[in-house]
């Protein structure tokens, strides 16, 4: 799924997915795999959003990916745990799973040097 | 099930011995077959169990894994826990039609592929009829950051959906223990197993776990204790650097099973068991004979041969034509047009055909017609079990009506006495149970006790020859007796045993007041017998010509004496006569005085009684 973002951007606009995008986004391309509405799912979003909006603002895309929507997704990403955040810009890709309740790790997961 | 209650009931359901579901499964038409049979009608309803297809394994289960239910295939690396479950997936999708799904977290599709397809696998095409689906489950500690609660419910979906795309009914997790290693928390992870297994159940799909075997668990994460209804144990042991694999089930719940260890092998045609245990003495008792292939032996045999179906043990020191019998043995099932399989230990196949030339044998036109085949292999290249198994695999392939095993001693170089006595048991069990006759020759050091170090197996045996070099006056000959034969009048008595270029011959030895005498020594005593035989013949007739020649002496001694007797006889009869005429003559010139005297007649009377009785006086 690697270099087709267009793609995956009509699919969000078809309803699957949430799409969150920031001014500048496409630095910071973010996906979130969930698996339907559970209350682990909305923190990890909520968490999510709290820490982009502190450190990333203006510069990050968020993209929900409903794994019970949509099972296929969860083999190109090698989606195991739920939820799990993947970076998928900057390079290299890295993998956060949990309901990032954790914020301090969550920086060190996503590379972000704390001001 | 029935089979489940009575380990005797087949998994046709009928009381049919466990071992022709053996043969009946074995081959995939047959495996069909008793599957469809399985799915009619049982009003028992035990645990359901489904075919794995995988040669062996199902008999030793009664009828495959658990259905519906995980197992737990463990063992350590590379004891083939992988090609078991691909192999349970393959056989799944080609003979049974029934979907599956392998869900690797070691190797990645195209891997799988390449490693399974000098197996005759095809899994490219298998996935292109929607019959297989790989999915490669990759994870990478390093990549993953944990950041709070989770669940695995993407793995879930995962398989979830691999499952139902192409609606499978087995799946292999291969090896799940790569979670632990990859995910920190496994507290969530033990959590979400117990979970993955109850929903695995709930899809009703039957599923196999690989796991590595643990230190002192059976597997290194104790997935035991989730998955407990079927585990099963592969083993890949090395003893005096010869290896042999091993498969085992630790436990089958409700269900009775096989719970020895059996020997497995990994070959071109993949994965196989091989149920060879004692299968108990319910073997069938031929009442028909088969020729030894050597007349006379059989005339010792009562005339007949060996019983079919029994085993033959031929013992003797080296060089003593052990192989020779067999070879004569297989050359006349071969001409009956029987198939013979011979098992050799020692000798390559060329240098058997061309030794058993020699002495004109000709086993070559059989092995050119399919008749006869060779297993050529020297006991150290595999373990005893490793050895069991392929010799009930080709006698599967084959089905043979004699085998010769040559020699079986060779296998104590790979085994101790009584493993080996304990795979040779299962073996003539074998043997016994498809009714092969069966020639195992066992080499007897010289000097040893012939009766005693033949592996400890002539119990095992139905009949029992013993060829011996017997050494006396700078010679060695061969000598051969029947020790025993079970069910048949045999001979007791020793018979020369000589090689001829036309095959054996057996040769009455000399019997007699020298002692039993062969060779060279007995040709010599038959001669000086010949000698003394004629001298004695030319001593009878000189007495009988003596006889005759007294018997003609004496007789015309007989008859002269006879003459003189005659001669004499008749002088002193005519002297009697002239006496007689005489006394008639005096009388009657006495009673002619009488007359002329007119004397009285008394008177006359008395004169002629007086005369009378001077006559009578006188013929005294």
């Amino acid at each position: 799924m690697k270099g087709t973002p267009t793609k995956q951007r009509k699919r969000t606009t078809n309803g699957n997915s949430l799409s969150v995008d920031g001014d500048d986004g496409g630095r910071w391309n973010l996906r979130l795999y969930v698996a339907g509405q559970t209350p682990r799912s909305l923190t990890a979003f909520k968490n999510l959003k709290d820490i982009c909006e502190e450190y990333l603002k203006g510069k990050y895309h968020i993209e929900v990916i409903d794994l019970m929507e949509n099972p296929t997704l969860a083999r190109g990403d090698q989606i195991l745990a739920i939820p799990t955040l993947v970076r998928k810009l900057p390079q290299p890709i890295r993998k956060i799973i949990g309901d990032l309740s954790n914020t301090e790790r969550v920086l060190v997961g996503l590379d972000i040097q704390p001001r | 099930m029935l089979f489940v209650a009575n380990p005797f009931y087949g998994i046709r359901g009928s009381p049919i011995p466990f071992s022709t579901t053996l043969i009946a499964s074995v081959c995939p038409g047959g495996a069909l077959v008793s599957r469809q049979n399985r799915r009619r009608a049982k009003p028992l309803e035990g645990l359901r169990k489904e075919l794995t297809g995988i040669p062996g394994f199902d008999e030793i289960t009664r009828g495959g894994l658990p259905a519906g239910r995980p197992s737990l295939v463990c063992g350590s690396a590379g004891a083939g826990k992988t090609l078991f479950a691909m192999e349970f997936l393959v056989r799944g999708a080609t003979l049974y039609n029934e979907p599956g799904v392998f869900i690797s977290f070691e190797e990645t599709d195209e891997e799988l592929t390449k490693n399974v397809a000098s197996l005759g696998f095809d899994l490219n095409q298998l996935a292109a009829d929607r019959k297989l689906l790989l999915d490669y489950v990759f994870i990478e500690r390093s990549e993953i950051e944990e950041t709070g609660e989770y669940d695995l419910e993407g793995l879930f979906l995962r398989l979830g959906h691999a499952i139902d795309s192409i609606g499978a009914k087995r799946i292999v997790l291969d090896t799940l223990e790569a979670l632990f290693s990859a995910l920190p928390n496994e507290a969530i992870i033990r959590a979400e197993l117990r979970r993955l297994f109850r929903w695995l159940k709930e899809k009703g799909v039957t599923a196999v776990i690989t796991c590595e075997r643990g230190e002192r668990t059976i597997t290194r994460y104790g997935l035991e204790e989730y998955v407990a209804d079927c585990v099963i144990l592969l083993d890949h042991r090395v003893e005096n650097q010869i290896s042999t694999r091993r498969m085992r089930i630790i436990k089958y719940r409700g269900t009775s099973h096989g719970t020895n260890e059996y020997p497995f092998l990994i070959d071109e045609n993949g994965f196989s068991v091989l149920p060879i245990t004692s299968l108990g003495l319910t073997h069938g008792a031929s009442t028909e004979f088969v020729s030894s292939g050597i007349p006379r032996l059989d005339n010792m045999l009562s005339g007949k041969g060996f019983y079919r179906g029994s085993s033959i043990l031929v013992s003797g020191t080296a060089g003593t034509g052990k192989s020779t019998i067999g070879a004569h043995f297989v050359e006349a099932a071969c001409k009956r047009g029987e198939r013979a399989l011979f098992f050799a230990f020692e000798e390559s196949q060329e240098q058997i055909i061309r030794n058993m030339s020699s002495v004109g044998i000709d086993l070559e036109s059989f092995v050119k017609k399919d008749l006869l085949r060779f297993q050529n292999a020297r006991p150290s290249t595999f373990g005893l079990e490793v050895h069991l198994a392929l010799i009930y695999k080709v006698i599967t392939e084959y089905e043979p009506a004699v085998v010769v095993v040559d020699p079986i001693t060779n296998f104590l170089a790979v085994g101790d006495e009584v493993q080996t006595k304990a795979m040779l048991t299962r073996l003539i069990d074998l043997l016994k149970l498809k009714q092969i006759t069966a020639i195992f020759t066992s080499l007897t050091s010289a000097g040893s006790e012939q009766e005693d170090s033949e592996v400890g197996v002539s119990s095992l045996m139905d009949t029992w020859l013993l060829v011996k070099n017997i050494e006396a006056n700078g010679e060695r000959n061969r000598g051969l007796y029947i020790l025993k034969a079970r069910g048949i009048a045999h001979s007791n008595q020793v018979r020369e045993f000589v090689l001829t270029d036309h095959g054996i011959e057996l040769i009455d030895a000399y019997v007699g007041a020298e002692g039993v005498l062969m060779g060279s020594a007995r040709s010599s005593q038959v001669a000086r017998e010949t000698a003394a035989q004629v001298e004695r013949r030319l001593a009878t007739e000189m007495k009988e010509r003596e006889l005759r020649r007294k018997q003609q002496l004496y007789e015309a001694q007989l008859i002269a004496l006879k003459g003189q007797y005659e001669t004499e006889r008749d002088g002193i009869l005519r002297e009697l006569e002239e006496a007689k005429q005489r006394e008639q003559v005096i009388a009657s010139q006495r009673l002619e005085i009488a007359r002329l005297r007119h004397a009285d007649p008394d008177g006359a009377k008395v004169e002629e009684n007086g005369a009378r009785k001077a006559r009578k006086g006188t013929v005294r």
